[in-house]
């Protein structure tokens, strides 16, 4: 089953909504209310780095028997030094998204400690994709 | 382990139910449909929250109540009368005539509810001050607010408190205080006096509890009726004097939006709406709340004193309550807290557990399935939830049809492109109509 996001960049009262129709599913699923929290925090914080940091970016969730698979992509600047940005407390939000509460830099640890996977990758000006993937039945 | 049906105080009455849908387009679990022209409640969805009870034009939802003869079973007749209850009467009417006129009326003694939420308020600080507890807390004072949560809000199950709700503190107070003056306990009869249906079902089938502690329930609007038609026809000439027992401001107000949270030195917040709930709720769910430690959360606006079952305005109520409670004599009452140990022993509730509706399978491959189906057949609906299927909603309709109790034929836009393109004639569509909204609204003269 695939379903397909947008996320508008810069608009911060959009996030969480593809995080609150996933779990929406995942509930009809009968999916363990812990697995369904683990992906919900994570997807929520990939939006909100989305909306934080790019012009325009998308989800497409793939929920199949074994697992969740959450790809974010986006146009943005990307991400030059990742090892650095999975630290936490590491930010380069700007001081307006700071104000609005985000930009603490716990975005990409958090999604870490809550995916049972994640893979990202960046190209510099041009884009980030985070793959998120949660097992189920573990 | 999740139960399967359950205890609700609402009826529809088959017979003054004229279809209208308006209960149905209302209830926020979409527990409701319409067939052969009559609401139907789906128990495992329904939370008791009374919004149906609320929009129905002819009342044909009924609220069941014990018949008040009952009280009559027992030799100590206790009324435990709700605050917003005296909120309702206008001002020239004592508390204390209420009190008497409420004897009068068969009960041996009339206590106050609120009594015991000194003892709660305890209770809270403690499990507040929890580091170990999973924040934010939620009260489980509102028994729709609790089974919102198990139906729909599974994985906040964890976040409740675990602290009986006022009016079972208070029974379990009452009664010890009976008992220990050697009154046997099967002569002690504990009445309830409830501003709502989600009250009652939380008496009469609780969750996280065996059994009650109350012995019946009284629906308010049926006594304060009794109450203020005595008061009326008596001119005040009877008016004994109540039971020695004070209630502090803080007690008065508990019920009321703000009455729990105004005592929490914690950062919280205070909810009443079962739609604004259900906004924060989602909001909990996603962890978008990590600072808030505590949620106060009612289903009706205004709290207890917009009660489905309450005689007054809401707003009215509120004020003389807040009246009420800046002239009481700011002192508690002692008495209860003679018996603290005791009801802290019996204060917690047992688990609460899930009893999720959303589910369309407990098999995960069917279910798969099944969401899929639902999804395809979204596409193929119109997406107006003109409601005219009998269902809430598009995607209640497209649920449905899913789970195989309801057709794709229900839908009237697929009703009119069947007919142009000849796949469906005329008359069968309307004998789908007259299986939804019943024959006699199909009848009608043109």
């Amino acid at each position: 089953m695939n379903i397909q996001f947008d996320i508008e960049g810069g608009n911060f009262s959009s996030a969480g909504l593809a995080s609150s129709e996933v779990k929406r599913l995942l509930k009809q699923l009968n999916i363990d209310i812990k697995t369904i929290k683990r992906l919900v925090v994570a997807m929520y914080e990939a939006e909100v780095n989305i909306v934080a940091h790019a012009y325009q970016g998308e989800a497409d969730v793939e929920i199949s028997e074994d697992q969740i698979k959450v790809v974010f992509t986006d146009h943005g600047p990307g991400i030059s030094d990742i090892d650095r940005a999975m630290q936490k407390g590491y930010s380069t939000a700007s001081e307006q998204v700071r104000e609005m509460g985000f930009g603490a830099g716990m975005g990409l640890s958090n999604i870490k400690s809550h995916a049972d996977k994640l893979n990202l990758t960046s190209e510099t000006g041009k884009g980030t994709r985070v793959e998120i993937i949660c097992y189920l039945n573990t | 382990m999740t139960k399967e049906t359950f205890h609700h105080a609402l009826k529809i009455d088959k017979e003054l139910c004229i279809g209208c849908a308006n209960c149905m387009k209302v209830c926020p679990t979409e527990a409701i449909r319409v067939r052969e022209g009559k609401a139907n409640l789906e128990a495992n969805r329904c939370i008791d929250c009374g919004e149906c009870y609320r929009s129905c034009p002819v009342n044909a939802i009924i609220i069941e109540q014990d018949d008040f003869t009952n009280i009559h079973n027992f030799q100590y007749r206790i009324a435990l009368v709700p605050s917003v209850f005296f909120g309702q009467f206008p001002e020239d009417i004592q508390t204390e005539e209420i009190h008497s006129s409420l004897k009068q009326q068969g009960f041996t003694h009339v206590y106050e509810v609120e009594n015991s939420t000194e003892i709660i308020w305890h209770k809270q600080q403690e499990e507040l001050q929890n580091q170990e507890n999973t924040k934010p807390l939620i009260s489980a004072f509102c028994p729709a607010i609790v089974r919102l949560i198990q139906v729909k809000f599974p994985s906040l199950i964890p976040n409740l408190l675990p602290i009986k709700p006022p009016l079972d503190v208070s029974a379990l107070y009452f009664k010890k205080k009976l008992t220990d003056q050697d009154i046997p306990s099967d002569q002690i009869g504990v009445f309830y006096i409830t501003p709502c249906a989600a009250k009652i079902a939380a008496i009469k089938s609780p969750v996280g509890e065996d059994q009650s502690a109350i012995d019946g329930v009284i629906n308010m609007d049926f006594l304060y009726n009794k109450v203020f038609t005595f008061i009326k026809q008596h001119n005040n000439d009877r008016c004994a004097i109540p039971d020695q027992q004070y209630l502090s401001s803080q007690n008065i107000l508990w019920s009321l939006t703000n009455g729990e949270k105004d005592h929490n030195g914690k950062r919280s917040l205070a909810i009443d709406g079962i739609n604004n709930v259900m906004t924060i709720l989602e909001r909990v769910e996603n962890e978008e709340m990590s600072n808030i430690d505590f949620l106060e959360l009612r289903s009706c606006d205004e709290s207890c004193a917009g009660g489905v079952l309450t005689n007054g305005n809401r707003f009215l109520t509120v004020e003389r309550m807040r009246h009420r409670a800046e002239n009481a004599s700011g002192q508690d009452n002692k008495d209860i807290l003679t018996f603290k140990d005791y009801l802290l022993d019996n204060i917690t509730i047992g688990p609460v557990e899930p009893r999720s509706m959303m589910k369309l399978d407990n098999d995960l491959s069917k279910a798969l399935r099944k969401m899929r189906q639902v999804q395809m057949t979204m596409e193929r609906l119109p997406r107006v939830d003109c409601t005219v299927c009998g269902a809430p909603s598009c995607h209640a309709l497209a649920e449905d049809i899913v789970q195989g109790k309801a057709s794709i034929n229900d839908c009237i836009f697929i009703q009119k492109r069947k007919e142009q393109k000849e796949l469906m004639n005329k008359e069968d569509s309307l004998e789908i109509m007259k299986s939804i909204w019943g024959k006699p609204k199909l009848d009608k003269n043109l």
